[in-house]
């Protein structure tokens, strides 16, 4: 060791360094100047860019929901409006110790384990100092009892929001729809901007139709927050434009008046003015509470709706298919009339069956001992089959189709809002398409009567009973009557086309028809006579059964012994007044039995009140 | 030993006033270093009271540990340089073995394994490296001749590369960064060629792709990544770059005041009483307080450079000089990835940024830094 530290050279060692030193002097302060350099260019250079980005940073832009419009019937009736609700909601980061919070919450309103499974739920899931609702639609007495308590619960919160209602449970769910929290398929669809502040949206009915008048406008606060996203103060806002109130061409006083009249039986009443389109009714029975959707139906709540056997959940105007049964007929003798293939004084011998040429089956009259001598009016008053066998053999399957087409049957009739089924209006060309089988004459017979293939809506069989009504002018069915934007114009619903009409060949043919339709409630014999009750109005209409079970040949049809699932479908067109219709209505009441005893009361009772109250009378 | 050491110091500087002598001779102190030293801590607990959200109880702790900080150093500061020359092999012998130990049988905390856990307390041995790198580097080059021969440079690298490669194993780059950085300033100062520096750069930037493919985590190269362009992953990893920079450049020249950066008192800016101090600082008091902060950093540097020079020993002046860039390492590296210069990597600012560790090693080195130049010999004329 001695030996090599003599060997160093201690001076040349220190200068070597100290050079070295000095080096990295220069170099240490050529690197800070460089940090000075580049504090420089962030500081002074781009000090206004980095000065909007922290101001962008600290104020954030907060989207306020706007207020749903509220919709209205044509009289000025709510049917979905928006309550102020209360909801107890706890930010955890707050509270103490959230046991012993939860605890003493519940001592003073209740709290169901359901509520308490939910909330412990979205506990693990939130975001920090994010308050999480315990409670929803808190009454008044609670709200009392909460805020009284509040100073000794720290970290409870009572929010104030405004939850959809919709006031008159089971009375229009099924045209009026309801609002849902939206979902991730909606969330692709909506702009994300407008929608920001909003959580929920139209799931059915006019809710969805016109989700874009009723939403509104989005409006925004500009507030500072920390990082947590904890407001501090708000600097500016913008309010929200309010959405669109809607009044609908429904009817609401009347819709109850045909809830009533169905009473607990399963079906649908479709009325429309046939003078417009109007629809005046748009019931489905069952019915149910849309409010149980409005913030989540649970579980069990919605399997028992699934499963209740009157399926209250099925839209039964809109999707609900039924053979028109023997409402067919007045269509297909007015077809016989303007096509030439019967004239009024054509008569035909019923004996209670028809059969085709080299067949035994025979073709049965409801009537067993038949009608005897039937011209086309004691047809559609007593609604003889047998007329309608013959004729349909001789006028074909393709040339009534021809002719009840233009009336809307076996289409979706373009009522505004979604989810409507088209029926089928068979043909055999529609039978080869659709089932790749030949068409047989013995099914030409019973289309004659409204049976086999042919399907039609409550809706559509409303629409083709107006025209039938209207002498040819088929209306757009709609339920939307007036837009009111906000501090804009009143905007009337206009139809997408143009009304249809139906070609006429003689106007005499259709009064012919109508006439004998009011024969059917004013002649002694008349399938729906007990509607006659001596209104000053005349009313036109038509009786029908639709088969849901097929009997044999020798067996005898008896209402009370097969179970009533099994039953017919009662179905009741009509219009009134005759002359100048104002109303035109189809009923099917399902497995209901026979449509004159069944089905023709309640479209009296729709009516009679709704053309009692236009003419300032009581109802009859 | 100890004789010497004390009998000469008084005339070490015959300019000195007896008040001077006395207290370098008593105390072992350098003054003018204290008082910077001082004035940082003074710095940092300003700075920290606006970082912290102005927590007291966090300047409590912090006051705690940087008293805990000056003892230490005081305490360094009245060894006998020849001391440390005689410990350096045992402290970096027994440095690398707490090393494997960590890998073995450490503690993880935050994704990384860096401390033992003896049980009533828990303890970094990457610290330890942090002296007894430059400490091992100094005695093993003041040992041979200098400049240093290839095979002097050889063994140093060796020395280097052992805890290096340990600490980049836990994985902690920011320390392994500057433990290797110490070892190669002591190198450098000792002289070694330029042209083997030129080389040795060249075979290292050779072995840059082989490290970034087989030697790096995921989450460091990440961290390049992001720090090449922050804006690629605005949430994720860029966010700290990002905001950190916004809080810079909105400062402006004169900065928005104290407790008034709304970057770190609206918690937008992370790690803000930590590794992003400096941006609280470069907020609150813009450009101008930066300039000043950098000067008395400088002033330290420069402070330590001098002691370097003076220093009468190979062992003391390569010691020195080494802690000393080490330190400005520690600051470079630090505003550099705040100012995202640099890519981000776990280095607090050298005794500003909270937290305890870093802090005592840093005094510890000081106190070193004042042991040399409080035990000069007055050389014989």
């Amino acid at each position: 060791m001695a030996l090599k530290l003599d060997l160093k050279d201690h001076l040349r060692e220190s200068r070597l360094f100290t050079s070295r030193a000095i080096l990295a002097l220069i170099v240490i302060v050529l690197l800070l100047g460089a940090i000075i350099a580049r504090m420089v260019f962030l500081q002074v250079l781009n000090h206004e860019h980095y000065s909007t980005l922290s101001q962008n940073n600290r104020v954030s832009i907060v989207p306020v929901a706007p207020t749903r419009g509220i919709i209205y019937d044509r009289h000025g009736v709510i049917l979905a409006q928006n309550l102020p609700t209360f909801s107890l909601e706890i930010v955890p980061e707050r509270t103490k110790d959230m046991e012993a919070t939860i605890t003493a919450i519940s001592e003073l309103i209740t709290i169901s384990d359901k509520e308490l499974e939910r909330f412990r739920q979205r506990l693990k899931e939130k975001r920090r100092f994010q308050p999480v609702p315990l409670r929803l639609r808190l009454n008044d007495e609670e709200v009392a009892k909460l805020a009284i308590n509040r100073h000794r619960l720290p970290g409870i919160e009572i929010h104030a929001r405004l939850m959809r209602d919709y006031p008159h449970i089971g009375l229009a769910a099924h045209a009026v729809g309801y609002v849902g929290r939206i979902n991730q398929q909606e969330l692709d669809i909506i702009d994300p901007s407008n929608y920001a502040a909003t959580s929920h949206i139209g799931k059915l009915g006019v809710e969805k139709a016109y989700e874009a008048y009723l939403h509104g406008t989005v409006g925004y606060q500009h507030i500072e927050t920390n990082v947590l996203g904890r407001t501090v103060r708000v600097l500016e806002r913008e309010p929200p434009a309010p959405g669109a109130n809607l009044t609908l061409t429904l009817d609401a006083d009347l819709q109850r008046v045909a809830k009533e009249a169905m009473g607990e039986e399963k079906g649908s009443v479709v009325a429309i003015d046939p003078r417009n389109g109007d629809v005046l009714v748009f019931a489905s029975m069952g019915d149910y509470d849309p409010n149980l959707f409005v913030n989540g139906i649970d579980h069990d709540t919605y399997n028992a709706l699934q499963k209740s056997y009157k399926k209250p959940l099925f839209n039964r105007a809109l999707q609900g298919q039924y053979p028109p049964g023997s409402t067919i007929k007045p269509f297909i003798a007015l077809a016989a009339l303007e096509m030439g293939d019967r004239t009024p004084q054509n008569s035909v011998f019923c004996r209670g069956w028809y059969t085709l040429k080299g067949d035994e089956r025979r073709y049965r009259d409801w009537k067993k001992e038949g009608h005897g001598h039937t011209d086309l009016r004691k047809s559609i008053v007593e609604s003889c089959d047998v007329y309608y066998y013959e004729l349909a053999q001789q006028m074909g399957v393709n040339r009534m189709a021809s002719f009840l087409a233009p009336f809307g049957l076996g289409a979706r009739t373009g009522i505004d809002i979604a989810g409507e089924l088209s029926g089928i209006l068979p043909t055999t060309q529609w039978k080869r398409q659709a089932r790749n089988e030949p068409w047989y004459l013995g099914e030409t017979l019973i289309a004659g009567i409204g049976q086999g293939y042919h399907l039609t809506t409550p809706l559509q069989l409303a629409v083709a009973t107006a025209t039938l009504a209207n002498r040819g002018l088929r209306p757009q069915p709609h339920l939307l009557g007036q837009i009111d934007i906000p501090g804009a114009d009143h905007l009337s619903y206009t139809p997408d086309q143009p009304d249809i009409r139906v070609p006429i060949n003689d106007i005499e043919n259709w009064e012919h028809v109508i006439d004998s339709m009011e024969d059917v409630i004013y002649a002694p014999h008349g399938t729906a006579r007990r509607l006659n009750k001596g209104q000053p109005w005349r009313i036109a209409g038509k009786t029908g059964t639709a088969q849901v079970f097929t009997i044999a040949q020798d067996e005898e049809y008896n209402a009370d012994e097969i179970a009533k699932s099994l039953r017919d479908h009662a179905l009741f067109v009509a219009f009134a007044p005759a002359d100048d219709p104002k109303i035109a209505i189809a009923v099917i009441v399902e497995n209901g039995g026979s449509g004159g005893a069944i089905a023709s009361p309640i479209a009296g009772a729709v009516i009679d009140h709704y053309l009692a109250k236009q003419a300032g009378i009581e109802t009859p | 030993m100890s004789l010497e050491n004390r009998s000469y110091s008084r005339w070490a500087d015959p300019k000195r006033n007896k008040q001077d002598v006395f207290l370098s001779r008593g105390l072992h102190l350098d003054w003018p270093l204290v008082a910077a030293l001082v004035l940082l801590s003074c710095i940092s607990l300003i700075v920290l009271y606006s970082a912290g959200g102005q927590n007291i109880d966090l300047i409590w702790r912090q006051c705690i540990r940087l008293g805990l900080a000056f003892g230490v150093m005081f305490a360094l500061a009245q060894v006998a340089p020849h001391h440390f020359e005689r410990w350096a092999p045992w402290l970096y012998g027994l440095g690398v073995l707490m090393l494997i130990a960590v890998l073995l049988v450490g503690d993880i905390g935050k994704g990384a394994q860096r401390w033992l856990d003896f049980g009533f307390f828990r303890f970094q041995p990457s610290e330890i490296m942090k002296l007894a790198v430059p400490l091992m580097v100094a005695w093993y080059l003041a040992e041979n001749t200098l400049p240093p021969k290839r095979k002097a440079i050889f063994i140093t690298a060796i020395i280097i590369a052992i805890p290096t490669g340990l600490i980049v194993k836990q994985p902690d780059l920011g320390t392994s960064i500057l433990i290797a950085a110490s070892g190669i300033f002591a190198l450098l100062l000792a002289g070694i060629s330029w042209k083997l520096v030129g080389g040795l750069s060249l075979v290292g930037a050779a072995f840059a792709p082989l490290v970034w493919f087989f030697g790096m985590h995921d989450y460091q190269r990440q961290r390049v990544l992001t720090f090449l362009n922050p804006e690629s992953d605005p949430l994720g990893s860029g966010y700290h770059i990002i905001q950190s920079k916004i809080a810079i450049g909105s400062g402006g020249l004169y900065g928005k005041g104290w407790l008034n950066g709304t970057q770190s008192q609206l918690e937008f800016l992370p790690e803000r009483h930590t590794d992003f101090i400096f941006a609280v600082f470069a907020e609150e008091f813009g450009l101008v307080g930066i300039v000043c902060l950098l000067l008395l950093y400088l002033f330290i540097i420069g402070r330590g450079l001098y002691i370097a020079a003076q220093a009468q020993h190979t062992f003391t002046r390569l010691l020195a000089g080494s802690l000393t860039l080490t330190f400005f390492v520690y600051l470079f590296v630090n505003i550099g990835m705040v100012c995202g210069l640099l890519p981000v990597v776990g280095l607090p600012l050298p005794m500003v940024s909270y937290g305890g560790t870093s802090m005592v090693t840093l005094m510890a080195a000081f106190g070193i830094l004042m042991s040399i130049h409080t035990h000069r010999k007055l050389l014989t004329s």
